[in-house]
């Protein structure tokens, strides 16, 4: 383990810039922290955190001047492994004969700074998706290679936080090639470099550092195990698969559908939710088509409509299918949970539908239902 | 992935449409047709099994999933038999000698064909859900002598919706096939069987327990058919159905046609009815 000072973050972008790496990171815009392309410590959101609650989202001045004192924003990573809209072809018709030619997804290195241990899990959930099963896709395969990930440690913790419950934070133990635990005290202020990778430990190498004393390293982690001790939010995990799964006709889809305005919002911020659509476009010439894939959300009524109509008509229908999803079947599919509890559906919700509470109202009401047959 | 395909490849194989070329539109009925398509290019040869689907591109149109209705040992044409209904179809159903279109595939699970040999089949089939059948059929039919008794039951609107008229007569002729046709409504010519295509199957002459069934038709059909066979003795396992749902991409990444734990363009279309008895029939799943 490592010490840096504050003014070595600006050397490591620099290292990372130095090895071909397009540094993006926390930014503050428009009143929200998103990441986005960064080129130094003053372009991070220096001394500001963020309030969050179902429905609530606001930056506040820090008391010191911490660079990664906040935890999570609208934006994930996601938007860069998998972008929210992509061109996939372009078809050219003339004379009876067409051609197609597929996008070539160029070659790049990202370096991700200020990965949360969420995020994190998030990105492997996605690679399990896009690279690890019957298929792969080659777009997002050829994106991740390029990867460098800097993690940072959470010693704050959001109102709408619960990693701790889906096993996932507050402390990055893999999946990182550099991890960082800021500390802060009365008169001092520096971080813990941890390595994951060798890629990670020459970026380490390229600039100045000193070995971390015990009591550093002692620190680091009692700091990180009271931000674990302050989640904004728990969701209780034990058999929530079985539970979701046997309360399918639970009178609690009714209610939560009553408050759900299908907006969408909570797929667009989720982390894992990779569902997306393809649209056609054509040039007025009539000769050159595009095909363009685009982020998609299961609650909107396009999403499964098929000949006359859509299966999941109504909002309780949709609501469910994500929860479910997200909660349940996504073990199946994909062997873990869909939820990696960074709590954004919970505070980019509109009107703050939280879907710990959500899960714990059925958890709690399971019983009284009468028993509905299937049709 | 093979490493050794490239990413450039690696598209080519999954989401970039391929050219083929219309050799044949048959009109089948007053909205259904059939496409034969011949590859503009590889080696002309289309591979598949039975049950697969493909998806089709109409430039500047869009790209729907069909299923395909062709024989699978004849490889050198592709073969689509669909109803206009939306968009794409219906620009589909204008089509003529000549014109080009997208394909790419083939997706999906099949039919169990060789799963079923030595049982009785039943093929039940409603509307246009005799087309994705339909290269079932001709494989079971070219390894006669592999089965058992060979049963299909079929049902449609009225006598004017028959799909494949003159192969369901021909293959009537047969002395080693039952073939049931039964209509909805039936006009003044029609002296078969009225009602659904459920009634069949009481009466249809199989040994439930050496049976293997595979229906398509809209999703209440399968239902009460499910039910029937149920009735009559054979398991759930050997009870096969297929699923539709919408779909983008016809490999797994774009997540519309999830069907509980399904996919329904990777793990399906053709499920077994014991993989999927606790998600049928649940409503808006």
């Amino acid at each position: 383990m490592k010490i840096i000072e504050p003014s070595d973050i600006n050397s490591l972008i620099n290292a990372l810039q130095k090895n071909g790496y397009k540094t993006l990171g926390p930014s503050i815009q428009e009143g929200v922290i998103i990441y986005d392309e960064i080129n130094s410590t003053e372009d991070l959101p220096i001394g500001w955190t963020d309030i969050q609650d179902g429905g609530k989202y606001r930056l506040e001045k820090r008391s010191d001047n911490a660079l990664f004192g906040y935890v999570v924003g609208p934006q994930s990573w996601k938007k860069f492994l998998n972008p929210p809209i992509q061109k996939l072809w372009q078809a050219k018709f003339k004379n009876k004969n067409l051609e197609i030619i597929p996008e070539e997804v160029k070659d790049m290195k990202f370096a991700f700074i200020g990965v949360r241990a969420c995020e994190i899990s998030a990105i492997q959930i996605q690679d399990k998706i896009f690279t690890q099963g019957q298929y792969i896709n080659p777009n997002y395969q050829k994106r991740r290679e390029g990867i460098f990930i800097l993690a940072v440690n959470c010693v704050v913790t959001g109102g709408t936080c619960f990693c701790v419950s889906m096993d996932t934070g507050p402390k990055a133990s893999e999946g990182f090639d550099l991890s960082l635990t800021e500390i802060i005290t009365n008169d001092k202020h520096y971080f813990l470099v941890e390595t994951g990778s060798e890629k990670g430990i020459q970026i380490l190498s390229e600039i100045s550092s000193r070995d971390a004393r015990e009591n550093e390293i002692e620190f680091g982690n009692q700091l990180i195990q009271n931000a674990a001790a302050k989640m904004g939010r728990s969701l209780n995990t034990s058999n929530i698969k079985e539970l979701l799964l046997k309360n399918f006709e639970h009178p609690e889809w009714e209610n939560v559908a009553k408050r759900c305005l299908s907006c969408a919002n909570c797929t667009m911020v989720c982390p894992t939710c990779f569902c997306t659509t393809v649209e056609d476009t054509t040039d007025l010439s009539g000769e050159i088509a595009e095909r363009w894939q685009k982020w998609d959300s299961c609650f909107t009524m396009d999403f499964s409509y098929i000949h006359g109509g859509s299966i999941r008509s109504s909002t309780k229908s949709r609501y469910r299918q994500w929860m479910t999803h997200k909660l349940a079947s996504w073990y199946d599919q994909f062997d873990s949970s869909g939820c990696v509890g960074c709590g954004r559906c919970i505070t980019w919700c509109p009107v703050g539908i939280d879907i710990t509470a959500e899960v714990q109202t059925i958890r709690e009401t399971e019983h009284f239902q009468p028993v509905l047959k299937e049709e | 992935m093979d490493p050794m395909v490239s990413h450039y490849e690696a598209i080519e194989l999954q989401m970039v449409p391929h050219p083929y070329k219309i050799h044949r539109v048959i009109k089948e009925t007053h909205d259904t047709f059939t496409l034969e398509l011949k590859s503009n290019t590889s080696n002309g040869k289309f591979a598949f099994r039975a049950g697969q689907f493909n998806m089709l591109y109409i430039f500047g149109v869009g790209e729907v999933p069909i299923s395909i209705s062709g024989d699978p040992n004849k490889m050198e044409t592709l073969v689509h038999t669909t109803r206009a209904v939306g968009t794409v179809t219906k620009k589909m159903a204008k089509l003529k000698k000549g014109d080009v279109i997208g394909v790419r595939g083939p997706y999906g699970t099949n039919w169990p064909v060789k799963a079923a040999i030595g049982n009785d089949v039943v093929i039940i089939a409603g509307g246009i859900g005799l087309a994705p059948l339909r290269p079932a059929i001709y494989q079971i039919i070219s390894q006669r002598k592999h089965y058992g008794k060979i049963i299909l039951l079929y049902g449609t609107r009225t006598p004017a919706d028959i799909l494949f008229r003159h192969e369901l007569e021909k293959l009537k002729s047969r002395l080693d096939v039952d073939i049931y046709v039964t209509v909805d409504r039936a006009t003044r010519e029609w002296n078969g069987n009225v009602g659904v295509v459920t009634t069949l199957i009481p009466r249809a002459p199989f040994d439930p327990i050496n049976t293997t069934a595979m229906i398509c038709g809209p999703e209440i059909m399968m239902r009460y058919t499910i039910g029937e066979l149920v009735k009559r003795g054979v398991s759930h396992e050997n009870i096969f159905v297929s699923m539709e749902r919408n779909m983008k991409c016809g490999i797994g990444f774009c997540g519309h046609c999830q069907y509980g734990t399904e996919f329904i363009c990777k793990d399906g279309p053709v499920f077994s009815y014991a993989q999927i008895k606790d998600l049928f029939g649940k409503r808006e799943l």
